[in-house]
């Protein structure tokens, strides 16, 4: 019994964590402490997932979010110069209309839902099974074309997003190997039969050789 | 063994999600935060589906959290880099200047 | 035994003939084109009187056999094939020796005229394509060989078609024969709903089930299935066969060449529709309402139709009047069921008619394409062949007795006089009052070009080809060349004896054996056979008939009239205008069609046209929505502000009211 109360006091606490990190989200005015809120809240994220015992998703989404994707939005956020106050213009006009459309939102949810009937108890620990042998044996028989495609997404995600970002200088200097290897002596010196001695009548007469 | 009813994590994730319904609104301008508030919305949706996972006993919502995982990440990472990419372009970010696709 | 080469043979020479001359008219000349049309031509007539000789002398067997496959749709298989009975070989022979002549006639008629092979490719495809009709095993290869016959008979009637007034023809005798065709497609697809196969022999021997079989077409009325199939193969046999109502076309066909005018608007094309039902006899055995319709058709056709032609002053309009009234006796003959004596007519009528038709456009040559009998008369001296032949031709025509048309004719009204059915006795005065008009208009055509004074004047010096003075000639008429007279000559021939030799055998000898087939109770031959003792005896006999009589006060009242007392006609015809009006105003149903359908079609089409295509489809439909899109859309693009935040509002807003409704009304 002190085992249930001792979950449920932590469960309280990381979600109380989690949604007050979620309000600081959207409420703070520093973009940066925007993202670091957000990865607070996907850590007492997965803290709940941990306790609901999926502890390969909640370690991936620590490792995976937290540890990649949260970076990379700081990295941007720190990247762009961006002048953060035109941004909150409009900010208190929007609060009564966002925190209204929220809350109606949830009662409705909340409504729809029915939280009473939703007294599932626990279903079992699938026996002599760990979390992510479960979720592995899944994975890797029912799911596993899912799971290649996940990785071309992922795969595809990457490269769309180095082109997207990636900037051609136009002023670089680089070499063509495949140009280089494919050079014949003919595209390098052009022969010109001249004779050996003219009769000049004026001062120009070949510039076009003594140029190349 | 699990002591949490079910009806918790549904209420925690609704919650969280309704706050980034609100983000979406009052955030209207910075696109930055416009992704952090779907992401948070594809956290609760994620809690949701590890919650149903574990009391119904069924691995095939666990397996979706770690599709959608993927996808999140190949997804925010696409958007930073557009967001970068505009930033280059127009020197902005703000949500107001960018309307080329009007009529 | 026929042999199946032979016949493909003699069908399809003309058609080669046809394409060498009309698509290799650079190569072969104008020369080789007539001869090349010619010669296959005379293939045809030559394995013709083979193929006759085998089936009547040889004891040859009906032949009848499938060439080709052509297709097959389910159950039903349709083939090119040949049937040559009697009926057959007996149309062979007339179809191709008329069409010789004609042939060889052309040479002379057509001479000066740029579409000279143009010409003879066009009717080497009619014979063609009426072989192929007359050949047919099957509903829808007779159907082809008609249509077939119905498109050249277009081009050919349209065939100087510079003209406004031959190409008007040709359409109206297009579309009039349109509304026959549709007639007789629909009979064609009656024959396939009740036999379920549109093969001769086996709808012929399916043909006495047909007795009490019904059809519903509108709700709650039953029509005897006979009796609709027999009525629309007889549209369709009105409209080749130029019958009342669909007579129209045929006067105005008098714009195509005079060699046409003898070969398909006389002796072959406007036969299909009499041979057809000829074909069709086990079916029309079946309907009696079908035969009442078919006598009372035909005799208004020969009665009213011949009156016509008295009034008629171009040359050709007269024969072709009289071609009219002809074709109804055969319709008559078909009507109470003398198909023999139909079909007897149509040969002797093929003989005259294309004679005199021939002898007029003889005539027209040598009036320098004068086709004004006003203008006429005195032509006997300087063109006497011409004379004798046309006189030849219009006593077999009128049935003077011992010429063929005599014995053709006089067999129809006495078939119509046993007949039983309805309308025999409104048919056999039709006939016998047919006579007297007959031999009205025939010596009226005889007296005003041949006889009497000379109503033209000759003008040397006078530009021939502009002669729009009528009655001026450049130089004086002359007999014509060998390559028309001779024709005359072969044509006048059969016309006179034909007759004597062949009724006894066709009518009386069973001689179709059977290919046609009469219900003993509509047998009007069988009895007249008994009191027929020869041609010998029907040619005395004659004289005191009532036909004959009726005939010589036809001649004598043309005699009295055109003769001697040239002035008389004009005076009648003051004095019976509203008559005469009716009869040079042909009834009024040019008019009436003209009006009626002519107008009231573009009247449709404009209505249609206007209101249904450019305003409804075009205005309200097509640009209507267009606009509709368009205009609406321009107030629904300032939905699309292109600002993120506004879709995501919009997008939100409709998640609530999704989430509201679901909660509101319920999952379930």
């Amino acid at each position: 019994m002190n085992h249930a109360i001792l979950q449920m006091v932590c469960f309280i606490a990381f979600a109380v964590v989690a949604v007050g990190a979620a309000l600081a989200v959207v409420s703070v005015k520093n973009t940066v402490h925007a993202v670091l809120a957000l990865v607070l809240t996907f850590f007492s994220a997965a803290c709940l997932w941990m306790l609901a015992e999926a502890e390969f998703l909640a370690l991936a989404l620590v490792v995976v979010y937290v540890g990649a994707v949260m970076v990379l939005f700081l990295f941007v956020v720190m990247m762009l110069d961006i002048d953060l106050e035109p941004m909150r213009e409009g900010f208190i006009k929007y609060l009564p209309i966002g925190i209204g459309a929220a809350v109606i939102m949830l009662l409705e949810m909340l409504g729809i839902i029915g939280i009473k009937t939703l007294q599932v108890p626990a279903g079992p620990n699938p026996a002599g099974m760990s979390n992510i042998e479960w979720l592995g044996t899944a994975l890797f028989t029912h799911f596993l074309l899912p799971f290649e495609i996940a990785a071309l997404i992922l795969t595809v995600g990457l490269v769309a997003a180095v082109v997207l970002a990636l900037r051609v200088r136009t002023f670089s200097r680089r070499q063509n190997p495949a140009a280089q290897s494919a050079v014949r002596a003919a595209g390098r010196v052009r022969m010109v039969k001249m004779a050996a001695s003219t009769t000049a009548p004026g001062p120009t007469t070949v510039g076009e050789d003594s140029q190349a | 063994m699990m002591a949490i009813p079910l009806s918790w994590y549904i209420v925690f994730a609704t919650v969280l999600f309704c706050i980034a319904i609100a983000g979406i609104f009052i955030n209207r301008k910075n696109v930055i935060v416009l992704l952090m508030c779907i992401e948070l919305m594809l956290l609760a949706v994620n809690t949701n589906f590890v919650a149903f996972s574990r009391f119904l006993g069924n691995p095939g919502g666990q397996v979706f959290v770690f599709f959608i995982l993927t996808v999140a990440a190949a997804e925010s990472a696409i958007g930073l880099a557009i967001v970068v990419l505009m930033f280059r372009t127009r020197r902005t970010i703000n949500v107001d200047e960018i309307n080329t696709l009007r009529y | 035994m026929i042999s199946q080469n032979l016949l493909i043979v003699l069908a399809a020479a003309p058609l080669v003939g046809a394409l060498i001359a009309g698509l290799g008219r650079k190569q072969v000349g104008r020369a080789g084109a007539a001869a090349i049309a010619i010669l296959s031509v005379a293939i045809s007539f030559a394995l013709s009187c083979v193929v006759f000789w085998q089936l009547v002398w040889g004891g040859a067997p009906v032949f009848n056999h499938d060439v080709y496959t052509w297709l097959e749709v389910g159950k039903l298989s349709i083939g090119i094939g040949f049937l040559v009975d009697r009926l057959t070989a007996l149309m062979l022979v007339t179809v191709t020796f008329v069409s010789l002549m004609v042939h060889v006639y052309t040479i002379g008629y057509m001479r000066d005229d740029p579409g000279f092979q143009r010409f003879f490719a066009y009717i080497a495809l009619f014979t063609f394509s009426m072989l192929m009709l007359v050949l047919a095993n099957n509903f829808l290869q007779l159907f082809i060989g008609w249509e077939l016959v119905g498109l050249v008979s277009y081009l050919l009637i349209g065939f100087w078609f510079e003209r406004p007034s031959a190409s008007f023809a040709a359409l109206k005798a297009f579309i009039v024969n349109r509304v026959g065709d549709f007639g007789f497609i629909l009979g064609i697809a009656a024959v396939l709903y009740a036999f379920h196969t549109l093969d001769y022999s086996a709808v012929f021997a399916q043909a006495p089930d047909l007795a009490g079989r019904t059809i519903e077409i509108v709700g709650g009325h039953p029509w005897s299935l006979a009796t609709l199939i027999c009525l629309l193969l007889f549209v369709g046999a009105c409209g080749k066969s130029a019958q009342v109502p669909l007579h129209v076309w045929l006067p105005d066909s008098m714009e195509g060449p005079t060699p046409i005018s003898a070969l398909i608007h006389a002796a072959t094309m406007v036969t299909a529709g009499i041979f057809m039902v000829a074909r069709m006899s086990p079916l029309y055995e079946m309907s009696t309402t079908a035969l009442s319709v078919v006598l009372i058709v035909g005799a208004t056709t020969a009665f009213f139709m011949g009156l016509i032609g008295i009034v008629q002053n171009d040359i050709k309009r007269v024969i072709a009047y009289s071609t009219l009234s002809q074709l109804g006796y055969m319709v008559v003959a078909l009507g109470v069921s003398a198909y023999a004596a139909g079909i007897f007519h149509l040969m002797t009528h093929a003989f005259f008619k294309a004679l005199l038709f021939l002898g007029a456009g003889s005539v027209i040559v040598a009036m320098h394409h004068e086709q004004d009998m006003r203008y006429m008369g005195g032509l006997r001296k300087r063109m006497p062949i011409t004379w004798i032949t046309m006189w030849i031709g219009s006593l077999a025509l009128v049935a003077t007795p011992g010429f063929s048309g005599f014995y053709s004719k006089d067999q129809i009204i006495e078939a119509v006089g046993e007949s039983q059915i309805f309308g025999a006795t409104y048919a056999y005065w039709c006939v016998l009052l047919g006579v007297f008009v007959t031999a009205l208009y025939s010596f009226r055509l005889l007296y005003m070009t041949f006889h009497g004074k000379e109503r033209f004047k000759v003008e040397h010096g006078h530009d021939d080809h502009a002669h729009h003075q009528p009655g001026v000639l450049a130089h004086a008429p002359r007999e014509s060349p060998w390559v028309i007279t001779v024709p005359l000559v072969l044509l006048a021939i059969p016309s006179v004896i034909i007759g004597w030799f062949t009724i006894e055998p066709l009518l009386y000898g069973g001689w179709f054996g059977e290919s046609i087939k009469v219900l003993p109770g509509h047998d009007v031959l069988a009895k007249m056979a008994e009191e027929f003792h020869g041609p010998a005896a029907m040619f005395l006999h004659s004289f005191t008939s009532a036909p004959f009589w009726i005939a010589v006060a036809g001649f004598a009242v043309a005699t009295w009239v055109y003769l001697f007392n040239p002035g008389l006609a004009d005076r009648a015809a003051r004095t019976f205008l509203p008559v005469f009006k009716m009869l040079t105003r042909k009834y009024w149903v040019d008019e009436v069609y003209y009006n009626l359908f002519a107008r009231g079609g573009v009247k449709l089409g404009r209505a249609f046209w206007k209101g249904g295509d450019a305003g409804l489809i075009d205005g309200a439909m097509v640009n209507g929505s267009a606009s509709l899109v368009e205009r609406s859309s321009r107030v629904l693009r300032r939905l699309q502000t292109g600002f993120l935040y506004h879709y995501a509002f919009v997008m939100i807003v409709g998640l609530i009211l999704l989430l509201g409704g679901l909660w509101y009304w319920g999952l379930r």
